[in-house]
């Protein structure tokens, strides 16, 4: 090799170099929330952790949070009740589309208030119609209800047959015993091949590191549910389940101004979700693709005893 | 140990590092086009640098139009990958003559396009620091995706396996033997097909997407790509004859010019039949499709792409009807409307739409960010640029300039070599 073309060589391979380096400069700039941490890293998939994997795991979960917010939250890892499967039952007629769910939704469930994520969508709907389309996503009345439409809040349908569970490649969502369809925000990849499946649009992605301000994070979480999100994965309602899992119910119910929110246990035959599923005619939105919701509407009936067709009336005979 | 295996422990390192080395060698020309490439992927690596810290907010994605630009880019390289075998159909199938020297440079566009598949892949992850959670926790047979990473990947191996095998006889002056890759062919053939049928069922899978859910969508990509896909190949054929002097017959790119023809006409033909059911119909779920061609409410981001596409399409497919198209200019005009007509057909023309209005019926439009199209054009120019090493160390071999026993001089490729290529399928 001559020495004119060691140092031209040497020029375009420094240069190269220098060029690489300059182009993964924005790097640098990467919070240390997001930074490579070993114990992340190595971090089990929520089915395949023990006892101890899952302390850790919340042990440093609560630094995390403490570094970030300045306060200790108490987070755990609550598991569903024996024989209950949860369902949801709307009241159409009594539903004035206030939005007060919406926002206690995300005051429980931490979601981010910039950019802002939530998980309910209440639509109005003209009257005469119960398709989706017609419904008015950004409705801004002083007051509600208006006389003309009624409302329709929609979210999460945790449905029997998800779609989202069945397209993820790498299981980081997944159906749990009670009928709540969970995420596990550590393994998720952040593909969004369940938002795309999703027919409810229920399904919430980080675009970028959620924020949400310091005095109003809820420190009572749990590992599968309000726990902060990290930026690059999904997030969607779970029905409250560190409240209801332990009796409560779901803050989108407690605020409801007026009962127009039923909750609870379907394979209890004394629940009221069970009465109102039993008596009232209830429907789900989309019964076409088949996704089985455990989310149901219905309209208040005017006079119920007399539309109840008494036993032994016959039918009209072709 | 046997002596085989023991001089291929040798040599196949010092035929990667000659390759290597090789990659950097070339006149003027090669270099400012390896220079330009090399500076536009640096660009998107820059990009994808700033999205990687800030997340995919960098992009014109939303929770609405939740993917975009990277799956549409995405969808239509698993075409082009997939059009490999329109080469080698004709070659391995029907003993095509004129196409026997050529059908190396389809599988190497192949490998070229499945790395920027890839990358596109890996681009629009939320947690591309997760990958290895596929490995770990494999949803498959229930998620078509895990289908489609094996699809792709073994497409990968497949066509690697093939070219490198026959570029690494040639370099040794052996014949091939037909048992270590005549099989891999033939599973070639029926994987390439199964790569974009995957694909499409990616999408015509979602009973929650009536846009997408439709029996359709699998034939048209497939239409699609052997006619995308191939004139691809007709326009680097071209180049590689004209800067390197590699012999590419008349016959050989009107063979592909009749394949082309033929699929661009079916891709019309099922384009048609989807347009008809849509909207002769009228039912609530052609909404998207509404929006695609004429817009809603006021809301039409989408129409000029759509109407652009299909006249480049329907011009493309005009010129390759009429004898004008046996001049070479006209061919590749015809080539060029089409590669840009079905990309664009691919992405503004099927992912897109998809996602409006979303399943609640909320009008979102998309638009991509500057940042998200430099990193798109950052994938694609690293992708020629792979190609570009790949067709560069490969014509040499088979020209029998650069062999395990000859020194290969280090300067510009020579025209006019009236050496016959070594490769013989």
């Amino acid at each position: 090799m001559t020495r004119r073309s060691f140092l031209r060589r040497g020029t375009a391979a420094t240069g190269a170099v220098a060029a690489l380096a300059a182009s993964l400069s924005p790097l640098k700039e990467i919070t240390d929330t997001d930074s490579f941490s070993m114990s992340k890293f190595l971090q089990k998939h929520y089915k395949e952790m023990d006892g101890k994997d899952m302390a850790s795991a919340l042990e440093r979960i609560s630094k995390e949070v403490e570094k970030r917010y300045d306060i200790r939250p108490n987070i755990r890892d609550i598991k569903p009740m024996d024989g209950v499967e949860f369902v949801y039952a709307l009241n159409l007629t009594r539903c004035i589309g206030c939005r007060k769910c919406v926002h206690a939704c995300v005051a429980e469930n931490n979601q981010s208030h910039s950019p802002e994520i939530q998980y309910i969508r209440v639509l109005e709907m003209p009257r005469g119609s119960l398709d989706i389309e017609q419904g008015n996503h950004h409705y801004d009345r002083p007051t509600v209800p208006d006389e003309d439409h009624f409302y329709m809040p929609i979210q999460c349908h945790q449905c029997a047959n998800p779609p989202c569970v069945k397209v993820c490649p790498v299981e980081a969502t997944w159906q749990e015993p009670d009928g709540i369809t969970v995420i596990d925000y550590d393994w998720c990849i952040g593909c969004r091949y369940c938002e795309a499946a999703c027919p409810y649009w229920a399904r919430r992605f980080n675009f970028t590191r959620p924020e949400i301000p310091k005095d109003k994070l809820n420190t009572n979480m749990s590992y599968l549910s309000n726990r902060p999100r990290q930026k690059g994965v999904m997030e969607k309602c779970h029905f409250c389940l560190h409240r209801t899992r332990e009796g409560k119910m779901p803050a989108c119910l407690e605020v409801c101004p007026t009962g127009a929110r039923k909750f609870g246990n379907i394979l209890d035959p004394k629940s009221e979700v069970r009465q109102i599923l039993e008596s009232k005619r209830v429907f789900v939105l989309k019964q076409e693709v088949g996704t089985l919701p455990r989310f149901f509407y219905y309209f208040d009936e005017r006079d119920p005893i007399n539309l109840k067709v008494p036993t032994g009336t016959e039918g009209d005979r072709p | 140990m046997t002596n085989d295996t023991k001089s291929f422990i040798h040599e196949y390192p010092r035929f990667l590092w000659r390759c290597f080395r090789l990659s950097f060698v070339g006149d003027w020309k090669y270099y400012s086009w390896m220079f330009t490439l090399s500076v536009i992927a640096l660009f998107g690596l820059n990009a994808y640098a700033k999205q990687f810290v800030q997340g995919l907010g960098t992009t014109g994605m939303s929770d609405q139009v939740s993917w975009g630009l990277y799956i549409a880019n995405f969808t239509y390289l698993v075409g082009v990958a997939a059009a490999a075998v329109m080469l080698v159909i004709p070659v391995y199938i029907y003993k095509n003559k004129e196409l026997h020297n050529l059908v190396i440079f389809g599988e190497l566009l192949a490998v070229s396009a499945i790395l920027m598949c890839l990358l596109f892949i890996t681009a629009d992850l939320g947690r591309p620091d997760r990958f290895h959670h596929l490995l770990l926790r494999f949803n498959f047979p229930r998620s078509i995706l895990t289908w489609d990473v094996i699809a792709l990947n073994g497409y990968l191996l497949l066509n690697l396996h093939i070219c490198g095998y026959l570029i690494y006889c040639a370099y040794n002056k052996r014949t091939p033997t037909r048992k270590f890759y005549i099989p891999f062919v033939f599973i070639a053939i029926v994987w390439a097909i199964s790569i974009h049928t995957v694909t499409a069922f990616l999408y015509s899978g979602l009973g929650g997407r009536p846009f997408w859910n439709s029996a359709v969508i699998a034939p048209r990509f497939l239409a699609s790509a052997f006619a995308a896909g191939p004139a691809i190949i007709v326009l680097t054929l071209q180049v590689i004859r004209a800067s390197t002097g590699y012999p590419v017959s008349e016959k050989a790119i009107g063979t592909l010019k009749k394949i082309i023809t033929v699929a661009l006409a079916i891709n019309m033909f099922l384009l048609g039949s989807e347009v008809f059911t849509e909207f002769y119909t009228g039912a609530a779920h052609s909404i998207s499709a509404q929006y695609l061609y004429f817009g809603l409410d006021g809301r039409h981001a989408l129409v000029p792409w759509i109407w652009t596409s299909i006249a480049l399409n329907t011009f493309a497919l005009v010129a390759l009807f009429t004898p004008a198209s046996n001049k070479r200019w006209v061919l590749n005009v015809a080539c060029a409307a089409m590669i840009v007509g079905i990309w664009i057909e691919k992405g503004m023309g099927l992912i897109v739409p998809a996602f409006i209005p979303s399943p609640l019926g909320e009008i979102v439009e998309y638009k991509p960010t500057l940042n998200e199209i430099l990193v798109s054009i950052g994938i694609w120019a690293f992708g020629i640029l792979i190609y570009t090493i790949l067709v560069r160390v490969t014509i040499p071999v088979l020209y029998g300039e650069l062999l395990v026993d000859k020194v290969y001089r280090t300067d510009a490729v020579q025209k006019d070599v009236n050496t016959s290529p070594a490769l013989t399928p």
